[in-house]
């Protein structure tokens, strides 16, 4: 399964530690009845601070797996999880993490929502209230702030999330296909809008989607998975895309064609993989082209 | 259908209703006056029995101690019924080890129980505030039971990698979501806590509205027994629409509810 891995994030960065840093990760779930189910074997992933990384593969591959391995919800079976060189236990206390379901507070307002982010940090009552407003602004929903979750469109629902998440200034930011439940509009929207707020203060970012064009659209990199069970990390390519960068009219540039038909490459024999395991239900979007 | 033509309607049902009564009771069509009226008194005595006593101060009195043990029996139950679903939800062994004892408890009907606890707590309210304890309890109990085990794992996952603690974890996810659920079960454990109060006074007591009841039927005063429950209507439906009032308050993030609160 693990063939031509490639890792350059280990490569260069020896002055700075990696952001997070996976090092031989396998990861078994213990179904009920005894069985087992290995997600991912042996995986090496390093992200630089400051970097935006994809993770794309077939659907079921794992990649939510690792994500949360990099997030400390779960504990990794074998391999070590680094963050900025230290071994993680417990939660990822310098990630954010957004996640593909509604995850607000349905009982909170986004206002209360964005704010109640910064009691665990023990930030005062009125300086909190400044920033949620403030962030809240920043994503643009100035006019919703009275707002409850079920009030709100989708896309409105992930600006929450994102302005949840932003407000804390975490180290690390982790993805887990965010805009995956978005009309194809809205998620080119809110891409710009993660773009814009997270060229300011660059931060590492790993952002995990099955669409190619979205991975290769925001990220530095992309890192393509195999196909499910015991899933690996086939290639890893570099992105080169000059930022700052517009979603919609970076697909239309020749570099872009060209780093998307290397890519689906090799993504394209691990969905064909799933396919005729029957896991291809629904396969990685951006085939086309 | 608009809603004059609605209320026209429902007056009409309530008006057909009073003419046949009326009727029956009032003209010879169907048995000798004075036997029907026995058995079905005359909608004018009963409307005229329940305004006397609704201006009289006596009634009030009444009312206020089923109120009282109705406000007992569902604040006490209530607060038994979080405590126990929060500590049973959070414990797996404890709801493991319990869960046959509970499930017994639960089937059984708990009008049996009045007179046990009649006999333990006397006559007064604090019988029937046990009885109207064993019905609001176990409602709350399981509603919050649930609502504590079947918080969202995404919005519980979320909140903490947010960095919340066990203590702001309870205030923020446990708690909302728990109270969710008993709120919306809030209309039958304020009904049962009102059906343990008035049965209870029902099989012993000395004031309330079932004792006043109860005391009609004893001395075969139906005027009185009609004219008990009629009131007893009207209590229970004013309670329902503050209920109600504090439902719409409390719940208002949940779709479905009264949007009334944007921006």
């Amino acid at each position: 399964m693990e063939s031509k891995v490639s890792r350059p994030g280990d490569a260069g960065t020896a002055a700075e530690q990696p952001a997070v840093r996976l090092a031989g990760i396998d990861i078994t779930f213990h179904l009920k009845g005894g069985s087992r189910y290995q997600a991912v074997k042996g995986i090496d992933l390093s992200v630089a601070p400051g970097e935006f990384v994809s993770v794309v593969g077939p659907t079921g591959c794992g990649k939510s797996t690792l994500l949360n391995a990099a997030a400390g919800l779960l504990t990794p079976s074998a391999g070590k999880v680094a963050i900025f060189g230290q071994p993680l236990s417990g939660l990822n206390r310098r990630a954010g993490y957004l996640f593909q379901q509604d995850a607000l507070m349905p009982w909170k307002t986004a206002f209360d929502n964005v704010k109640v982010a910064l009691e665990p940090m023990g930030v005062s009552d009125a300086e909190a209230d400044k920033r949620a407003r403030d962030w809240l602004g920043r994503v643009g929903l100035r006019a919703f702030v009275e707002r409850y979750p079920h009030m709100l469109s989708g896309g409105q629902r992930k600006r929450v999330a994102l302005a949840q998440m932003l407000i804390r200034d975490p180290e690390i930011l982790l993805m887990d296909e965010p805009f995956g439940p978005l009309d194809a509009q809205t998620r080119q929207i809110m891409g710009n809008l993660l773009l814009d707020l997270w060229s300011r203060d660059r931060k590492a970012l790993i952002f995990v989607t099955h669409d190619l064009e979205e991975a290769i659209a925001l990220s530095d990199r992309v890192v393509v998975m195999t196909a499910g069970p015991a899933a690996g990390i086939v290639a890893d390519y570099k992105v080169p895309l000059a930022r700052p960068r517009d979603i919609a009219e970076i697909r239309l540039e020749k570099a872009f064609h060209e780093i998307h038909r290397d890519i689906w490459a090799s993504l394209r024999v691990e969905v064909q993989k799933a396919y005729a395991m029957g896991e291809g239900k629904e396969l990685v979007e951006g085939a086309a082209s | 259908m608009n809603r004059v033509k609605l209320i026209g309607l429902q007056v009409l049902v309530m008006v057909v209703f009073l003419a046949i009564w009326h009727v029956v009771t009032t003209t010879s069509l169907f048995g000798d006056i004075k036997t029907t009226q026995f058995f079905f008194s005359t909608p004018a005595d009963v409307l005229a029995r329940t305004w006397k006593q609704l201006t009289g101060a006596d009634i009030y009195w009444h009312l206020g101690i089923t109120l009282t043990e109705t406000v007992l029996a569902f604040v006490i139950g209530s607060a038994a019924g979080i405590f126990f679903g929060f500590a049973f939800a959070r414990n797996a062994l404890l709801a493991a080890v319990f869960d046959p004892y509970i499930k017994a408890a639960n089937a059984l009907p708990r009008v049996v129980l009045a007179p046990i606890f009649a006999l333990w707590f006397g006559l007064g309210i604090w019988s029937k505030v046990a009885l109207g304890f064993t019905l609001v309890f176990f409602i709350v109990f399981f509603n919050v039971y649930q609502g504590v085990r079947e918080v969202s794992p995404t919005v519980l996952a979320n909140a903490r990698m947010l960095g919340m603690n066990e203590r702001q974890l309870f205030r923020h996810v446990y708690w909302p979501s728990a109270l969710t659920w008993m709120f919306s079960s809030l209309h039958t454990s304020v009904g049962f806590a009102l059906v343990g109060a008035v049965v209870g006074e029902y099989l012993g007591s000395s004031a309330g509205l079932g004792y006043k009841i109860h005391e009609a039927e004893s001395v075969f005063d139906v005027t009185g027994v009609f004219s008990g429950m009629l009131i007893l209507a009207i209590f229970v439906i004013l309670i329902d629409s503050i209920v109600t009032l504090v439902e719409n308050r409390l719940l208002v993030w949940r779709p479905g509810q009264s949007s009334t609160t944007t921006t």
